[in-house]
């Protein structure tokens, strides 16, 4: 068992210590040495303050046109919309997204939690436009844009859900023993990992080695494409390359959240709501069904599935996907 | 009884700096050390709380992430699992302790009590600031202002999220199992408060779970090796 050394200190409470970024220019957005078919950087870029906290925003598209505001999915980074947000942009959008706090250029938090993403996303928004927004997420950022819609819904204008409803129905009907026991392992590991995180680093390794390790959560993504992400959402220090997600973050986890309690947003927004699901299951997919979504469309709702794809369906099929969102949205 | 003055001691968790102090050095070194955790919006006492006054042993206590003199977050983010985080860091400068916990302190108490149950020698859950929580599943959706202006303890984020905090019961009582199965005490867990939310109310019926005084409950816990 891991023993913790006392530290040095004052006797005044102190601010975090997080990743500082240098904010006096803007988060990056050059093209990198890899491309991909249809891939295209952000036009623009720009830190926003979140509490203290620095997140990078991104755009696409004319600076005055409507707003389409973006939330990527857990462990991406904003370099995951560089061809689908295009796509919308170059249709007269002006696609904005940001980085998550601890994911791509956003500085590293302290605490990570669902109400920070949601309440981050709120700042971002009221920092882009007064005016009610089109909210676009995938994923964990189909949910949060869910709770957004629910928390602001003077902000939102329509909203597009991309398999981010996570469904009951896919969760194993456990014993209370089984629970238990699985409880106990997920437990233990976590405190043993929360012991030593203060020192943890991110695997270094070349571009290929770290597409080829992302891939195992990917695995219907392009090594093309993940080496490409790699140069984006990676940095390249004296041993190597390295994902820029802060090391403390953890895929999976436990705590009190139920799948359901997120669907059970979806019937009550009272905007046009599209919700997409890829039928292919994948490790990072909710495995959701067509019959756990239809009962919950609200009255303005309607349903789409692709029946020959995966969890990234922007990525997989960005031409069909946003053919799909423009042709919902109508003329911006 | 020998007391100490000394500065905290302070601990990292994650990017975290935890305050823990020490309280009373004990007058029996036999009895292992009791670790006081406060409410929501509380900090470490200044002096030993009348309430544990009768532990024969060492008595510390934690200031949780953004509370007292540890470090507040920038940009929130609290949930009570990240504060069993902060309890199971000072357990492993400590080493075994029993707990007793007011309020949000009670609910993190109860939690390591199932995370490390070999190192929680009896978990005393006490009336205080944060006891009911969120209540047992999400509420309508709310964002609270971002805070601005000087840093300071306790931070309101903290008391806006932890507050908010969901606590289903049968979350709650797989930890309740889990520190019953894998202690070694008979009764690793003792429900000390008048006010019974939800969660508390299933814990209290569950098998492993003293309904008692805290008194009775100090006692018990202080002879267990």
């Amino acid at each position: 068992m891991t023993t913790v050394p006392p530290v040095a200190g004052t006797d005044a409470p102190e601010q975090s210590t997080t990743r500082h970024v240098d904010t006096a220019t803007p988060p990056p957005i050059a093209p990198t040495d890899r491309s991909v078919e249809g891939a295209r950087r952000p036009d623009r870029s720009r830190w926003v303050s979140s509490g203290g906290l620095h997140l990078a925003v991104y755009e696409w598209g004319e600076p005055d046109a409507p707003v389409l505001f973006m939330a990527h999915g857990g462990f991406d980074f904003v370099g995951t919309f560089d061809v689908f947000a295009p796509l919308l942009a170059d249709a007269g959008w002006r696609c904005v997204a940001w980085d998550q706090r601890g994911h791509g250029c956003s500085e590293h938090a302290v605490l990570y939690n669902w109400a920070a993403d949601t309440r981050d996303g709120l700042v971002v928004l009221e920092h882009t436009t007064d005016e009610p927004a089109v909210l676009l997420g995938h994923s964990k950022g189909g949910g949060l844009m869910m709770d957004l819609a629910h928390a602001a819904p003077h902000r939102v204008r329509k909203l597009v859900n991309l398999d981010g409803l996570p469904s009951r129905n896919n969760w194993p009907d456990l014993a209370d023993t089984e629970r238990t026991k699985m409880l106990a392992g997920e437990l233990t590991g976590w405190l043993d990992r929360r012991r030593t995180v203060s020192t943890a680093q991110r695997r270094p390794g070349t571009i290929a080695e770290l597409a080829e390790r992302r891939q195992q959560m990917n695995p219907r993504l392009s090594l093309d494409w993940l080496e490409y992400l790699v140069t984006i959402g990676g940095f390249e220090s004296e041993d190597g390359w390295r994902w820029r997600i802060d090391p403390s973050l953890r895929f999976g986890g436990f705590g009190p959240w139920r799948p359901e309690w997120s669907m059970q947003r979806l019937p009550g927004i009272g905007v046009p709501v599209l919700g997409v699901l890829g039928l292919v299951q994948e490790v990072m997919g909710w495995g959701t069904r067509p019959e756990d979504v239809l009962p919950n469309l609200p009255p303005e709702g309607r349903f789409e599935a692709f029946e020959d794809t995966g969890h990234f369906l922007h990525i997989e099929q960005p031409h069909r996907t946003a053919e799909l969102v423009l042709e919902f949205l109508g003329r911006p | 009884m020998p007391t100490t003055t000394d500065a905290p001691t302070y601990l990292t968790h994650g990017k975290a700096r935890l305050a823990l102090h020490q309280l009373r050095l004990g007058s029996d070194p036999a009895v292992h050390p009791l670790l006081f955790l406060h409410g929501l919006g509380e900090q470490a006492p200044k002096l030993t709380p009348r309430v544990v006054n009768s532990w024969p042993g060492p008595i510390h206590a934690l200031d949780f992430t953004g509370h007292g003199h540890s470090t507040v977050p920038t940009g929130g983010g609290y949930t009570a699992e990240i504060l069993m985080g902060d309890v199971d860091i000072t357990l492993a400068h400590l080493g075994p302790c029993t707990i007793v916990g007011r309020g949000l302190g009670a609910y993190v108490g109860l939690l390591i009590a199932g995370g490390r149950p070999m190192l929680v020698r009896g978990a005393v859950l006490t009336d205080g600031p944060g006891l009911v929580g969120g209540g047992i599943r999400p509420t309508s959706a709310y964002i609270p202002p971002v805070p601005t202006g000087a840093v300071r303890t306790p931070d309101p984020m903290a008391l806006a999220e932890l507050s908010r905090d969901v606590r289903p019961p049968d979350y709650v009582s797989e930890y309740v199992r889990l520190a019953v199965q894998q202690s070694d005490l008979d009764d690793p867990i003792a429900m000390c408060t008048v006010v019974r939310p939800e969660w508390a109310a299933a814990v209290a019926t569950m098998p492993g779970v003293l309904d008692t005084t805290v008194t009775d409950a100090l006692e018990r816990y202080a002879v267990v090796r």
